[in-house]
């Protein structure tokens, strides 16, 4: 059997308030292979932020192990955690995170201009990219000129454009009416057949129920880990 | 790198208003850097001129004579001709205090001055009409004098006419032999450097009715060796005088070097008031960057998120920094360049913009700009990219 793309073992992530310790993660040990489709579920408060500020290289854990792709991330450097977050992980935000000055384009070559990629190549992935979500024509213009649910396209086109080994998507239906919601949320399942590792956090159990594993996290720890029937079956 | 210029480029376009406000400190300080300079050095030009015209290469000499300690000319004829590698030319200068008439015209400013056959050369005129004075002169004591354009043209009405006509000067008529050319093309006026006569020093010594002369005038060979020269003639001095209270040894290249350097001095002053303004523009670029920062926080956490690193992120910012100041220089130096010509045409100056002031003020327009784009660039850097892409 291949390594698992993401490792997490006994991951604790505590927050000193004041006099008081607050653990955000608790003992969390999660193990996550390529192509799979999972759902971070969890209510506000309930840790699943931090757990993808972690998985997502944004932060690291106080304690515990976490390798990704073969990669002790724990104990990284600032640079270095760019580095695997420009190689490895395409974020898709709820806010969408557009840069409102930058053109479509713009946007999505960003990734790639992180890595070093040249002008002309990162132009032809960068559309390539727009192409697969369906905006190519519109590279040249400003997201504010952009519906909502096409401005998250653009940030999935973005998170795809540097061919990452996982996507990773904080709440990505949060701004979006329920039809649009329906569009990313197919777009998702489609990118997942075509064998991409997809994890989204979200609050919302309907949401969670498209993917076909769910992670339930409850006061920074796990409580539910399986398969998406079993857990439709507990709701 | 390119990127970074591109991105900063676009970024100062996109807040025309606040990026033109913060270049305007600059524009201001290099602007003012640039005037102040070159009017300073235009108005040091101007003096260097008009003190070169009055004669660098000569050395006034004046002494006290007494009864029991005196030097004759003919003493300083022989210490001037031993020493003719220094000196060029020697005349004594015997001012007499009257006026010159013709007929009924009198000239009341006139200066007349007893001289020697080489005070032409040491005045460096020429002669329009006639001849200078010569040695024979003054041996002789004749009566004759060269006097100046304005002199003739007032008395007789050009110098043709004044040739050989006689002149009164202090009751006593003296031959006109010599008018010397016209000094100053601008204007010509009572007391100006075409008012003068000229007379033998023999003579002069003669109506002055005093035996001793007291004033001589040298030309020395080489401007560089002008204190050198001045010493010869205090060595010579003292070894009669005995005291050096009793001559003074006057070089004009002497007040010309104390004169620039005072001049530089003021000119360091104003740079330096105008280089406060420059610092104060800094101090504003610092503050507009980090309110730049602060507005784009979000940017900069969605950039690391993307895998934007520390350093590129720094880079973008000074760069921004730098790219605004130059910007900001580059206009100062356009309205300094400008101005310079403005204010030196009104105050009847050539100036022009200095090249140095020019580098100076644009290199450090840019280095402020990095110095003080730093402090924020590097906030920007650091930020922790979950904290920045939380912020609003």
């Amino acid at each position: 059997m291949a390594e698992p793309l993401i490792e997490l073992r006994h991951i604790y992530k505590i927050y000193k308030m004041g006099d008081e310790e607050v653990r955000a993660n608790d003992d969390i040990s999660l193990s996550v292979e390529r192509g799979e489709f999972v759902a971070i579920v969890g209510k506000s408060g309930s840790g699943k932020s931090t757990l993808m500020n972690i998985i997502g290289a944004l932060d690291v854990a106080t304690s515990g192990e976490y390798i990704l792709g073969g990669e002790d991330v724990g104990e990284m450097s600032d640079d270095q955690l760019a580095e695997i977050r420009n190689k490895m992980i395409g974020f898709v935000f709820q806010q969408y995170n557009l840069l409102p000055k930058l053109d479509l384009l713009e946007n999505v070559e960003l990734p790639l201009l992180y890595a070093g990629v040249s002008a002309a190549e990162r132009k032809e992935r960068a559309l390539e990219a727009l192409r697969r979500v369906g905006l190519e024509e519109k590279w040249k213009n400003l997201p504010n000129q952009l519906s909502g649910g096409q401005q998250q396209r653009v940030s999935i086109a973005r998170a795809l454009a540097g061919s990452p080994s996982l996507i990773l998507a904080d709440e990505p239906t949060g701004a979006l009416d329920s039809r649009t919601s329906r569009e990313v949320l197919d777009f998702f399942k489609k990118l997942n057949e075509e064998g991409n590792t997809i994890i989204i956090i979200t609050h919302d159990n309907s949401i969670a129920l498209e993917a076909r594993r769910v992670v339930r996290i409850h006061d920074g720890k796990i409580n539910f880990d399986g398969d998406v029937k079993d857990y439709a079956a507990i709701l | 790198m390119l990127q970074s210029f591109k991105l900063a480029i676009k970024s100062i376009r996109s807040n025309k208003m606040r990026s033109f406000l913060t270049m305007l400190g600059i524009i201001i300080g290099v602007a003012s850097v640039i005037i102040l300079v070159s009017l300073v050095n235009a108005y040091m030009s101007y003096m260097t001129e008009s003190f070169a015209s009055l004669g660098t290469n000569q050395i006034n000499v004046n002494v006290t004579n007494l009864s029991s300690r005196s030097v004759s000319a003919d003493d300083m004829y022989q210490f001037y001709e031993e020493n003719t590698d220094l000196f060029d030319n020697m005349t004594p200068m015997v001012q007499v205090g009257t006026t010159v008439k013709h007929g009924s015209d009198t000239m009341s400013a006139t200066g007349v001055s007893g001289v020697s056959e080489e005070y032409l050369d040491i005045k460096a005129f020429d002669l329009a009409q006639g001849r200078n004075i010569q040695y024979s002169d003054i041996v002789s004591r004749q009566k004759v004098c060269v006097i100046g354009y304005y002199v003739a043209s007032e008395l007789y009405g050009s110098p043709q006419q004044a040739l050989d006509e006689i002149l009164k000067i202090g009751g006593y008529a003296f031959r006109i032999v010599g008018v010397a050319e016209r000094q100053d093309e601008e204007d010509m006026d009572d007391g100006g450097t075409d008012d003068f006569v000229w007379i033998p020093y023999s003579c002069a010594v003669k109506m002055s009715r005093n035996a001793n002369i007291n004033n001589y005038v040298f030309t020395i060979t080489d401007l560089s060796e002008a204190s050198r020269a001045s010493e010869a003639i205090e060595d010579f001095l003292y070894e009669t005088f005995k005291n050096d209270d009793l001559y003074r040894v006057t070089a004009m290249s002497e007040m010309l070097d104390s004169l620039n350097s005072m001049i530089a001095m003021v000119s360091a002053g104003l740079g330096g008031i105008a280089g406060i303004s420059l610092l104060v523009a800094g101090v504003g670029v610092m503050n507009i960057m980090l309110v730049s920062v602060t507005e784009r926080t979000r940017e900069i956490g969605i950039r690391k998120a993307l895998g934007a690193k520390k350093g590129v992120i720094l880079q973008q910012f000074v760069i921004e920094a730098a790219v605004q100041s130059a910007l900001g220089g580059i206009l100062g130096i356009l309205l300094g360049s400008v101005a310079t010509e403005a204010v030196g045409a009104l105050a009847g100056l050539s100036a022009t913009p200095t090249p140095g002031a020019i580098l100076i003020s644009f290199s450090v327009s840019v280095a402020i700009g990095l110095f003080f784009g730093y402090a924020p660039a590097r906030r920007a850097a650091s930020l922790n990219p979950i904290d920045a892409l939380r912020s609003e």
